[in-house]
Formats: C-alpha cells, sequence, structure tokens
C-alpha cells in the first residue's frame, strides 16, 4: 500500500468528476427543480423558472392519474414479484437437480430474453399477444380456450406486462439462484437422507430455509427494478389502455419530456425515489440479520 | 421398483424445463420467422412456423428506404465508446480503492456504492437540461457521457485488483516503473477476465439501453436501434414483418456476442448478484 494522495487522486479523478456531474449534483439539483414551477417556457430561459415549495408534491395528492399510475406500479409489483420468485426458483431448484441433461442449454435458453433490448422484445410481444393472430392466443385455442384481447383489455393489459416482465428476467432469477443453491453445503442433504428424509423434505427443511438470503437478495432487487418499470408499457400499450398499463416512470417521462414540466416531474422522480429507498433499508436491515450456516 | 419411480421423476422434471425453454425461445423463432414473410403470409391463421415463401423485403425496406444503417452506426459508435471509455476510467478508479492509502477513502468507497440506490429516473432530468445548456442533445457525447462513471463498474473492478498482490507492484516500483506503467502494464494485463466480464457487460446494458437515448436524441440522425425500433412501431404500426425485421437487427448481435461469451455472463451475473 502506498501512502501519496496525489497518485491516487490522479487515478480517481475522471471517475470522480463525472460522477459528481452525472449523479451527485444532479440528486441535489433535481430535488432543487421540483420545488419550482419550471415548464416549457422555463427551457428556453431558467430563470422564468419559480421556486414554489412543496407546491408539486400538494399538486401530486391530488392528481388523480398520478395516483392511477402508483397503485397500477404497485399492483404490478404486488402480482409480479411473487410470480418472479416462484417461476425462477422452481426452475432453479429443477436445474440444480445433477441428473439434468444439458444443463448448459437450458441456461442460455433461459437467459436469452434478458439480454435483449426491451424494445425488441416488446415489438415481438405485441405480435405474440395479438388476438388474433398472436401465438399466445393461437396456443390457447389448442387447449380450447378463448384467449382475452391482451392489450385492448383494460382489465388484461397489467397481466400481459406482467407475463412479459416476468418471463424477460426469468434466466437472470435463475442465475442467482443457483449460485445460492451451490453454496448450500452437500453433506447436509446426505445427513438428512441418512435420517430419511424425502425430496420434499429435503426441500422444505434445507433448501428453501437456507436460500433466505438469496431469495431476499433477489426480492429486494426484482422490487426495485419493477418500480421502475416503463419500456414495456411504454410500447405496447403507451399506458392505455384506459391508463390501465399508465406506470409511474411512463407518467414522470410523460409530465417531464412530452409536457416539458420538468418542476412536476422531479417531484414524481423523488416520490419514487422515496419509495425505492425504503425498499432498501428495508433490505439493508434484513441483511444484517442474514442467516449464518 | 425405486429405479422406475426415479426414472419416472427424471423423465417429468426434464418435459418441464423443456416446456419452460420453448417458452423461453419460441417468441425469438417467431421474431425470425416472421422477419421473412410478407404482410400477407403474417396474417394467417393458425400461423406458419417457416414462412412459405421467405422474402426479404422487410431488411431491403428497413435499410433501403427507412435508412436503419444510420441507426445501427450510432448504436455502434456509442456502445463501443461507452464500453471502453468506461472500462478504461473505471478499472483507474478501482485501482485507486484497491491499492492507495489515503485519508477518507474508505468514506469515500462507501458513498459510492451507496449511489447504486439511486434510480436513474432521478438525474435524468438535470443531467438533460445540463447536457441541453451545453448544445449537447443529439450528439455523441450526450449518448455517451453519462454512462461513463458506473458505482458498480468501479466496485467490480476494485475487488478484482485487491487480489493482485502487492509484491508485484512494489517490485515494479523498485525497478523504478511509474504508475502510469504499472497500470497501463501491470494492472491491466492482469485484469483481463475482468474487464472482459465487465466489457460484455457494459456493451450488452449500451447496446440494449433506451430511455436516455430516447430523451436525448430526438433528431432521427441520432437514433439508436431501439428508438428507430419504438419510432417504426408507432409510425409501421401494422407492418409488423417489418418491425420484426428491426427486432431481429437489434436482437441478433447481442445474442451472438453472448453465445460466444456466456462464461463470462455468468461469472459477472453471480458477481454482481451475490455481492452488490
Amino acid at each position: 500500500m502506498k501512502k501519496d494522495i496525489k497518485v491516487p487522486l490522479l487515478f480517481l479523478a475522471p471517475a470522480l468528476v463525472l460522477m459528481l456531474i452525472f449523479m451527485i449534483l444532479p440528486i441535489f439539483v433535481s430535488f432543487y427543480l421540483s420545488l419550482t414551477d419550471f415548464n416549457v417556457f422555463a427551457l428556453v430561459d431558467w430563470s422564468k423558472a419559480k421556486f414554489i415549495g412543496l407546491e408539486n408534491y400538494r399538486k401530486l395528492l391530488n392528481d388523480e392519474l398520478f395516483w392511477k399510475a402508483l397503485k397500477n406500479t404497485l399492483y404490478f409489483v404486488a402480482i409480479g414479484v411473487p410470480c418472479a420468485i416462484i417461476f425462477s426458483l422452481s426452475f432453479a431448484i429443477l436445474l440444480n437437480r445433477p441428473d439434468i441433461i444439458g444443463r448448459n442449454l437450458f441456461r442460455v435458453g433461459f437467459y436469452l430474453p434478458h439480454i435483449t433490448t426491451t424494445v425488441a422484445i416488446a415489438v415481438v410481444w405485441k405480435w405474440v399477444l395479438n388476438p388474433r393472430y398472436g401465438i399466445l392466443n393461437w396456443a390457447l385455442s389448442l387447449f380450447g380456450i378463448t384467449g382475452p384481447s391482451w392489450l385492448g383489455d383494460p382489465r388484461w393489459a397489467m397481466p400481459a406486462i406482467i407475463m412479459l416482465v416476468v418471463w424477460k428476467g426469468l434466466g437472470y432469477n435463475i442465475i442467482i439462484f443457483l449460485a445460492g443453491l451451490q453454496n448450500i453445503p452437500e453433506h447436509l442433504y446426505e445427513a438428512a437422507q441418512i435420517d430419511g428424509a424425502n425430496r420434499w423434505q429435503q426441500l422444505f427443511h434445507i433448501t428453501i430455509p437456507l436460500l433466505r438470503p438469496t431469495t431476499f437478495f433477489v426480492t429486494v432487487m426484482t422490487l426495485i427494478g419493477y418500480l421502475q418499470l416503463f419500456a414495456e408499457p411504454y410500447m405496447l400499450t403507451d399506458g392505455g389502455p384506459l391508463n390501465s398499463t399508465l406506470s409511474i416512470v411512463l407518467y414522470m417521462y410523460r409530465q417531464g419530456f412530452k409536457f416539458f414540466n420538468l418542476g412536476y416531474a422531479s417531484a414524481i422522480a423523488y416520490v419514487l425515489f422515496g419509495i425505492i429507498f425504503v425498499a432498501t433499508l428495508i433490505q439493508m436491515k434484513f441483511r444484517d440479520e442474514e442467516i449464518q450456516y | 421398483m425405486k429405479e422406475k419411480i426415479f426414472l419416472i421423476e427424471k423423465i417429468i422434471v426434464h418435459l418441464v424445463v423443456l416446456l419452460g425453454l420453448i417458452v423461453m425461445i419460441a417468441p425469438f423463432l417467431w421474431m425470425l420467422s416472421t422477419s421473412f414473410k410478407s404482410t400477407k403470409a403474417i396474417f394467417r391463421f393458425p400461423p406458419d412456423w417457416i414462412p412459405n415463401n421467405p422474402t426479404l423485403i422487410n431488411y431491403t425496406k428497413l435499410f433501403q428506404t427507412l435508412d436503419f444503417l444510420t441507426p445501427f452506426k450510432n448504436t455502434i459508435i456509442v456502445a463501443f465508446s461507452i464500453t471502453t471509455l468506461s472500462l478504461l476510467i473505471c478499472s483507474m478508479a478501482g485501482y485507486a480503492f484497491a491499492k492507495f492509502q489515503f485519508p477518507g477513502r474508505d468514506k469515500l468507497f462507501l458513498g459510492l456504492l451507496g449511489t447504486l440506490m439511486i434510480p436513474g429516473q432521478i438525474t435524468m432530468i438535470p443531467v438533460f437540461l445540463l447536457l441541453k445548456k451545453l448544445g449537447l442533445l443529439n450528439s455523441y457525447l450526450g449518448l455517451i457521457l453519462p454512462g461513463l462513471a458506473s458505482a458498480f463498474s468501479i466496485f467490480f473492478m476494485r475487488q478484482f485488483i485487491r487480489t493482485i498482490p502487492d509484491e508485484l507492484l512494489e517490485a515494479a516500483r523498485i525497478d523504478g516503473a511509474s504508475e502510469l506503467y504499472i497500470f497501463f502494464k501491470i494492472i491491466l494485463p492482469l485484469c483481463k477476465p475482468a474487464l472482459a466480464t465487465l466489457g460484455i457487460f457494459n456493451f450488452t446494458g449500451s447496446w440494449n439501453s433506451f430511455l436516455w437515448p430516447l430523451i436525448i436524441a430526438t433528431d432521427e440522425k441520432m437514433y439508436t436501434l431501439p428508438v428507430a425500433i419504438a419510432n417504426l412501431g408507432g409510425q409501421y404500426q401494422t407492418e409488423y414483418g417489418l418491425q420484426m425485421a428491426g427486432a431481429v437487427i437489434v436482437v441478433l448481435p447481442v445474442i451472438i456476442v453472448f453465445l460466444m461469451a456466456q462464461k463470462y455472463f455468468i461469472r459477472g451475473i453471480t458477481l454482481s448478484g451475490l455481492k452488490g
């Protein structure tokens, strides 16, 4: 270890300057903006923006569309996160079996949607979900089910988006779960087998409890990611029908970059930040209490 | 008897994961298939998985009429610049955090990690305003600069550089090597596996990035592929073949990189997942 401040500072400088300009300062500026009425006129001349205190936040409280977006996002999270966890955990446990043939092929296949851009995925899914010509309703028709008009029906549009998002992130979560599964000591299973525990008992008494830190981590990361839902509803439904898929970030984008109400949009961003912050704090608190084995 | 039960169980498990695999890749196969179909063939029900009369018309239209070469070029320029510059900048910072002792180092590092929980939407508006003021909307710089320094990349490189023995650096210093020489000729070559992992990560991330280019690139000449495809969806709503061809073009390079480098991918994911 060298104790000289000049050299490390030289190595740090580019990253620090960039972080300061594009990350740290904007956090504060954004908060300040949320206290102003910065709009399309101020965009031309910054001095036109007026300080209005907490007015934007007060307006948010009475903004029906914002509440709708918040409710939609929470609905999306409440259904989407458990689905994501259950599916990825189940597949990870299956893929972790020593007798699985071609595990690598499965891993690659499941991971494919995650690495591809949401925009392209959304284009494809729009067609998959097409009520008349799409493969989803075609597949359902094989079982004698008439599928709904997914994206045209306010009741089904959000479930369709949940399906897409869960599908897309499955492979990522599976890989993290697989890594967690590999950390469970083999001898625990051997001991359980000697004691006569069957597969299900091993699953519920060893695998799932010992996987808890990983499950918790995946849950919170998924939650934080899902709270930022944007590209899927932007591409598939543009928030519709009847605003049933309008998410917080989509609403922020609309206010900020369509109507250029940048002060108001900043307030929305800060509310989102608050929600995510709370989620992160809860995670950190539980992480300290992580079980040891 | 018990053997037989195990065999049946084994078959069921394989069937379940196989079904899962089909669900995961079917949309991609359909995308590929549809991109080679004429408009008439697209609206056939039940759908053909293999086009009857495959046609390149969607691709020729994309590149000739709609000039997809421009967004393709833009995406390549932006993704490559972000990847290489970010690797350089973040490994420099990672090196400073890993191998130097200076006042406030640990606090600075913790603060850096703290920024990981800031959602991108918070910084978006001020950065947009700043870049507008600097006249950098619709410019490569505007697309590239905000993506260069990342707390995660710095953290990732620091973790790796810490495993390089101090003695190696001390020996080089005694031999009179300059700090820059040490960084470029000793540290960076030893970091090849970490740089590859992170590079692939950053590359796919910036290749796929959507919201930021959507905000910064308002002029068609500066569109990246995801933005161009999103616009295609708006303007050519019913031309599914065209949209699919666009999707194939943005997805295919990433899939190829992924298939070649999946070992690194898995490593990157596990690292980011378990230690993040």
